[in-house]
């Protein structure tokens, strides 16, 4: 029997699998594909303190192994999450993290206190990584010192787990980590969309209403790789790998640089049943090479 | 019926012209239904370029085969790849996707489709007539070569044309076909194509207050409604296009 299950602080998931944010919606989505429940946890869509209506269409360009999105948090607010969605996705039998997401750090907190309340929710994901916001988001995990505002301010609020997502758009993804790590991040998770942009050539115009937007996918797989790699030497926090997952090959692959569990984002949208046939294929890799555990490959690259 | 994700296998793909074929698929099982307007999710193998998978339109769906047809404008590498399947081949469908046009009123319809715009109104003939309403329908192309499907359109309901080089049917824009003289005389348009034809003949829906329901193509990822990029921005704000459409009516809609 192979252990699949990880920990993150003191929060059990029973394999280490979630859905990224963004690319699962509120889970009820895929019902009709697959058994929620067959996962470590999800995370829902970023929600923010006041419902937004995101950015205007279009919103997506296709690249090369990947994709661009400029959707901008479309979501309907956290009392709405709360009272209208909360409802019909408490009962999965998995972890249901909330990402949170915001433009000023007031908002988050508010965002945090809420979710503190509710029973069935025992994570958030702090998401300081958005790219496709103006004012904000992204700005929050540029630099060491507003990450540090908005994460402690964010902590003293919030009591239960919570995991912080970073931007690759840095030039140095450790010193962002360490200082999530500092200020009370009980994981990391990494990597958020690259930034990117998109153009057609015909009519002379960028692609994406925004101009610029995330670029997820394949194509952003060895750039994640190589920052859970990174920052798993320098802190002592789980990371939780993403970025380009399409099958559970790439997920061992981040097992393998440190990450402690992963999320399937992108892929989602190619087969909706693919989260739950990485499990399976975790299992099946850990068979085949006679390992007990999913900790007995985390961290174990050979060099 | 529940949204799945099967393997449909390749009976034939029918070659139109250079730019549009038609894939016939077998169903998996019985249990596969489709509504007219409703789309699939159409995977690609073997494109260097293509990620995503395509969403296609229903354009026709014989129950009594178990037989799905795809009408496929051959638009970049993706599409190309599809049109080089052939009979045995398997293909991953996601499916049934979307609402579905609302015709169960109507008694007296008009259908329009521009250029490949055409594609889900073949469906929609056969199940209007099937329930006895005997629809007309305009078809509007660039050109002679871009008009297509004549005999299988005339079978469920009377087929006008335009062109706009005037090579088949009347010359001109589809809203420039005689038809418009007198559009009251219809209860509901159903409308698919580039979306400023859509707009051009919403406006006049509009005007002469008729009923009208429009096809949307918006860009999508996922067809389920988790990405949240195909969004059309409507009177209740921002709505996803593969699930509270594709079938939009004109009322709802910010145009």
């Amino acid at each position: 029997m192979v252990d699949l299950s990880i920990k993150i602080k003191d929060l059990h998931f029973k394999n280490p699998v979630m859905t990224a944010s963004g690319t699962f919606g509120y889970g009820t989505e895929f019902e009709d594909f697959m058994n929620i429940s067959d996962l470590g946890g999800i995370i829902v869509k970023g929600t923010t303190l006041h419902h937004r209506e995101g950015n205007p269409y279009p919103r997506m360009a296709e690249t090369a192994s990947g994709m661009l999105n400029a959707v901008g948090l479309q979501n309907k607010g956290v009392d709405y999450f709360i009272e209208h969605i909360y409802p019909q996705i408490r009962h999965y039998q998995t972890n249901v993290i909330v990402n949170v997401s915001g433009s000023q750090v007031e908002d988050y907190v508010q965002v945090a206190e809420k979710l503190n309340d509710l029973e069935d929710i025992p994570a958030i994901e702090l998401n300081i990584s958005c790219p496709n916001v103006k004012e904000g988001g992204m700005a929050f995990g540029t630099s060491c010192a507003s990450a540090q505002t908005v994460i402690s301010e964010v902590r003293k609020a919030y009591k239960k787990t919570m995991i912080v997502k970073l931007s690759p758009n840095v030039t140095d993804i450790v010193s962002i980590a360490k200082t999530a790590e500092d200020n009370g991040a009980d994981a990391i998770s990494l990597i958020n969309t690259l930034l990117g942009m998109a153009i057609d050539a015909e009519k002379r115009k960028p692609i994406l209403s925004t101009v610029t937007g995330g670029l997820s996918g394949p194509a952003v797989k060895p750039v994640a790789l190589r920052m859970v790699w990174q920052v798993s030497k320098a802190v002592k926090v789980p990371i939780i790998g993403l970025g380009g997952i399409m099958n559970a090959q790439d997920a061992i692959e981040f097992f393998l640089a440190g990450a402690t569990g992963i999320q399937v984002g992108t892929a989602n949208f190619i087969d909706p049943a693919i989260s739950s046939k990485i499990v399976i294929g975790i299992e099946d890799y850990l068979k085949r090479h006679h390992f007990n555990s999913i900790y007995d490959i985390i961290g174990k690259l050979e060099m | 019926m529940l949204k799945r994700t099967s393997d449909f296998k390749v009976i034939r793909t029918k070659s139109l012209n250079e730019e549009n074929f038609v894939l016939d698929l077998l169903c998996p099982d019985k249990e596969c239904n489709f509504n007219p307007g409703q789309f699939v999710n159409v995977s690609v193998e073997h494109s260097k370029t293509s990620f995503l998978r395509r969403p296609i339109s229903v354009h026709d769906f014989r129950k009594s085969e178990n037989i799905l047809s795809l009408f496929v404008q051959i638009v970049g590498d993706g599409t190309r790849q599809l049109s080089l399947l052939s009979e045995g081949d398997k293909v991953s469908l996601i499916y049934p996707l979307g609402n579905q046009f609302s015709y169960s009123e109507s008694k007296k319809p008009l259908l329009i489709g521009g250029g490949c715009g055409v594609a889900p109104l073949l469906f929609l003939a056969r199940k209007m007539s099937e329930t006895g309403v005997k629809p007309d329908i305009l078809i509007g192309a660039r050109s002679l070569k871009n008009i297509l499907l004549l005999e299988e359109y005339s079978t469920f309901g009377k087929v006008f044309t335009i062109t706009e080089d005037g090579t088949h049917g009347e010359k001109g824009m589809v809203t420039q076909h005689s038809l418009f003289e007198n559009l009251k005389k219809y209860d509901k348009i159903f409308v698919c194509g580039p979306n400023a034809m859509m707009k051009a003949i919403a406006k006049v829906a509009q005007l002469e207050n008729i009923n009208c329901e429009v096809s949307l193509e918006n860009t999508m990822a996922c067809g389920i409604g988790a990405c949240l990029c195909c969004v059309e921005d409507t009177v209740k704000g921002h709505v996803c296009v593969c699930t509270e459409g594709p079938i939009f009516n004109i009322k709802d809609l910010k145009w």
